[in-house]
C-alpha cells in the first residue's frame, strides 16, 4: 500500500544553515503525527514543505506517490497559531468561503439558493466547533481559543486529506487548551483526516498523537551551530511505547540545556 | 504636582483648548484690521468681516452682471468637479496597480521602478507638457492631480497588500481560491479601508494641484477666481476663497472617514451590530 505521506532522504538547507537532514518517513492515512522539538529544529520547516509554501532542497517528499505540489492546495488544510482568519469577514462567512471559492471561479461569491447552501454547510460545521452562538461576529469579537475554532472549522469545510496544525494551541490558556484538544479528537475520529500537528508541549503531544516524533540534531558542531540539520530522531507509536521513552526524551532534553542549548543552534 | 507628560485633558477642556487658538487668530484678525481701517478707510490689505459678508452676499447670492451666473456656486462646482474626478481616478489607478504590485511578484518587478522614478518627479514641471498633450481644457487639470498623487496612492497600497500577512494569503490557497478569487475575496476587501486612508492622506496635494492648475489656465474655479481678483488686491474675495477651500477640504476628509467606518467597521474595530444577534451588538459597545 502506498502511504499517504512519504519522506525519502530529504534535506532542506538555507544558502549554509542546514535545517533538516536526512528525514525519512512514511505516514499511512488517518494517523494523527504530533511533532515536537525545540525552536530552530525544523518542525515548522517539515510542515511548510507538506503545505507546500516551501521544498526539500534534496530527497523527495511524496504525496501518494507522487512529489507533492510546490504551492498550497485544499486537499492539505492549514491552522497557523495566529492570523489564520480573514478579519473582515464574519464567522459564517469565514468559513462558507471555501465553498464560494469551489462554486463560483468568476466571482468567488454565491447567491440566492446556492448561498443558503454554503451557509447551511457551514452552519453545521461551525455548530460542531462550538461556534453556533457567534455566526455574525468579525474574528475581533472573538477569544483566542474561539479564532483557533474558527480556522479549524474553515479547514475541514474542504474536507482535505490532511490537516496542519502548527502550534495551533501555543498561545492558549491551560483550560482552554483542554477543550481545543477534545475538540480536535473529535474531529479528527469523525473525519478521518490525517492530522500533522507541531507543537511545543511534549505532554500535549504524547497526549493527542497516535504517533509522536521528535526532531533533534544528532551531531552537534558548538563553533558552527548550523553546520548540522534536524532529523526525526524518536519515532514513537504512541499507546504502545513504554514509560521509559518519555523519561528518556525529557533526560536527553536536560542534557542538551545543560550543554548550554536550550534550542536547536 | 503630575508630571507634565502625564496630565490629560478633559472632553470639554479639550474642545476648549482647540479652539482657543482659532478664536485668538480672529481676534487678532480683527484688531489689526481695525487699527489699519481706522488709519486708512480704503486699505485693502485687512477687511473687516462685514466686507467678507459684502462680497460673498454678491459672488453667491447675486448674478453676475455680466454673465447671469452666481460665480461662487459655479467655482465651486467646477473645482469640485475637477478634484472629484482627479481624485476618484487617482484611486482606482491606485487600487488596480498597488493590488497587481503588492500581490503578484512578476508585476512588482516590472512596474516598480518606474513607478518609484514617476513619483519622484516633480508634477508642476509636467503641467507645460500636459498643457501642450490635453490642451487648457478640463482634461490637462484633471491629469494633473491624476500625476501628482496616483504615485503615491500605488507606492502606499503596493505596501498595504505586501502588510498581508502571508499566513492569510496561504490560508485562501487552501480554500482552493486562485490568483483573481485571492484578489477578489481576500485582497481587495482587505486593502479598500486602506485605500480611503491613501485617498485622505493625498487631498491636501491634490487642493495643490488643482488651484495650480486653475491659476495658471482656466476660466472658472476656486483657484482660478482667487489668481483673478489679486490683480485688484481684493483680500475680501480671496479670504472667504480660502476658507472655503479649507472647509470643503475638510468636509471630504470627514465624509471618506465616515464612509469608511460605514462600509468596513472590522477595520474599526466596530462589531456587527446591524446584521447580528443583541449578543455581538453588547461586543460592539464595549468595543467602540
Amino acid at each position: 500500500m502506498t502511504p499517504l505521506i512519504e519522506a525519502r532522504r530529504v534535506w532542506r538547507e538555507y544558502g549554509g544553515n542546514i535545517v533538516l537532514e536526512n528525514v525519512n518517513a512514511r505516514v499511512n492515512a488517518g494517523e494523527f503525527i504530533t511533532i515536537v522539538g525545540a525552536s530552530g529544529c525544523g518542525k515548522t520547516t517539515f510542515l511548510r514543505m507538506l503545505l507546500g509554501s516551501d521544498s526539500p532542497s534534496r530527497g523527495e517528499l511524496l504525496l501518494q506517490g507522487d512529489t507533492i505540489p510546490d504551492e498550497p492546495g485544499p486537499d492539505r488544510g492549514i491552522v497557523f497559531q495566529r492570523y489564520s482568519v480573514f478579519s473582515h469577514l464574519s464567522v459564517l462567512q469565514n468559513v462558507s468561503l471555501g465553498l464560494e471559492f469551489e462554486r463560483s471561479p468568476l466571482l468567488a461569491r454565491l447567491f440566492g439558493t446556492s448561498r443558503r447552501n454554503a451557509e447551511s454547510t457551514a452552519r453545521e460545521l461551525l455548530t460542531t466547533v462550538g461556534l453556533g452562538h457567534a455566526l455574525h461576529r468579525y474574528p475581533f469579537e472573538l477569544s483566542g481559543g474561539m479564532q483557533q475554532r474558527l480556522a479549524i472549522a474553515q479547514s475541514l469545510i474542504k474536507r482535505p486529506e490532511i490537516l496542519l496544525l502548527d502550534e495551533p494551541f501555543g498561545a492558549l490558556d491551560p483550560g482552554i487548551r483542554k477543550d481545543m484538544h477534545e475538540l480536535i479528537l473529535g474531529l479528527w475520529r469523525e473525519t478521518g483526516v490525517t492530522v500533522f500537528m507541531t507543537t511545543h508541549d511534549l505532554e500535549e503531544g504524547f497526549y493527542l498523537g497516535t504517533r509522536l516524533w521528535v526532531f533533534d540534531k544528532i551531531r552537534h558542531d558548538p563553533d558552527n551551530p548550523n553546520r548540522y540539520g534536524a532529523h526525526i530522531s524518536y519515532d514513537i507509536p504512541l499507546g504502545k511505547c513504554q514509560p521509559e521513552v518519555l523519561d528518556e526524551i525529557a533526560a536527553n532534553r536536560v542534557k542538551a540545556t545543560h550543554a548550554g542549548r536550550s534550542d536547536c543552534r | 504636582m503630575k508630571r507634565m507628560v502625564n496630565l490629560q485633558p478633559s472632553r470639554a477642556a479639550r474642545i476648549g483648548l482647540g479652539l482657543l487658538p482659532l478664536v485668538l487668530l480672529v481676534l487678532a484678525y480683527w484688531l489689526a484690521s481695525d487699527a489699519r481701517l481706522a488709519e486708512n478707510p480704503n486699505d485693502k490689505l485687512m477687511p473687516a468681516f462685514g466686507s467678507f459678508i459684502d462680497a460673498i452676499e454678491r459672488l453667491a447670492f447675486e448674478p453676475n452682471k455680466r454673465s447671469g451666473e452666481y460665480l461662487f456656486w459655479n467655482d465651486t462646482a467646477a473645482s469640485l468637479k475637477r478634484i472629484g474626478l482627479g481624485v476618484g481616478l487617482s484611486a482606482l489607478i491606485g487600487l488596480v496597480f498597488g493590488i497587481a504590485c503588492g500581490l503578484l511578484p512578476l508585476v512588482r518587478a516590472g512596474l516598480s521602478p518606474l513607478v518609484t522614478i514617476i513619483s519622484l518627479i516633480p508634477p508642476m514641471a509636467i503641467l507645460p507638457i500636459l498643457f501642450i498633450v490635453f490642451g487648457l481644457g478640463e482634461l490637462s487639470k484633471v491629469m494633473l492631480i491624476v500625476i501628482g498623487i496616483s504615485p503615491f496612492i500605488i507606492r502606499d497600497l503596493q505596501g498595504r497588500v505586501m502588510e498581508i500577512s502571508q499566513e492569510i494569503l496561504i490560508k485562501a490557497q487552501t480554500l482552493g481560491a486562485n490568483t483573481w478569487q485571492i484578489v477578489v475575496r481576500v485582497v481587495l476587501p482587505q486593502v479598500l479601508p486602506r485605500l480611503l486612508d491613501a485617498v485622505r492622506l493625498s487631498l491636501g496635494s491634490a487642493w495643490l494641484f488643482l488651484i495650480a492648475a486653475e491659476a495658471i489656465a482656466a476660466t472658472e474655479g476656486l483657484g482660478y477666481r482667487i489668481f483673478l481678483v489679486r490683480r485688484y488686491m481684493s483680500m475680501d474675495i480671496i479670504l472667504p476663497y480660502v476658507a472655503w477651500i479649507a472647509l470643503l477640504a475638510f468636509a471630504m476628509d470627514w465624509s471618506l472617514k465616515t464612509l469608511s467606518r460605514w462600509l468596513f467597521p472590522w477595520y474599526f474595530g466596530i462589531g456587527a451590530s446591524d446584521k447580528a444577534s443583541t449578543e455581538s451588538t453588547k461586543v460592539a459597545e464595549r468595543t467602540a
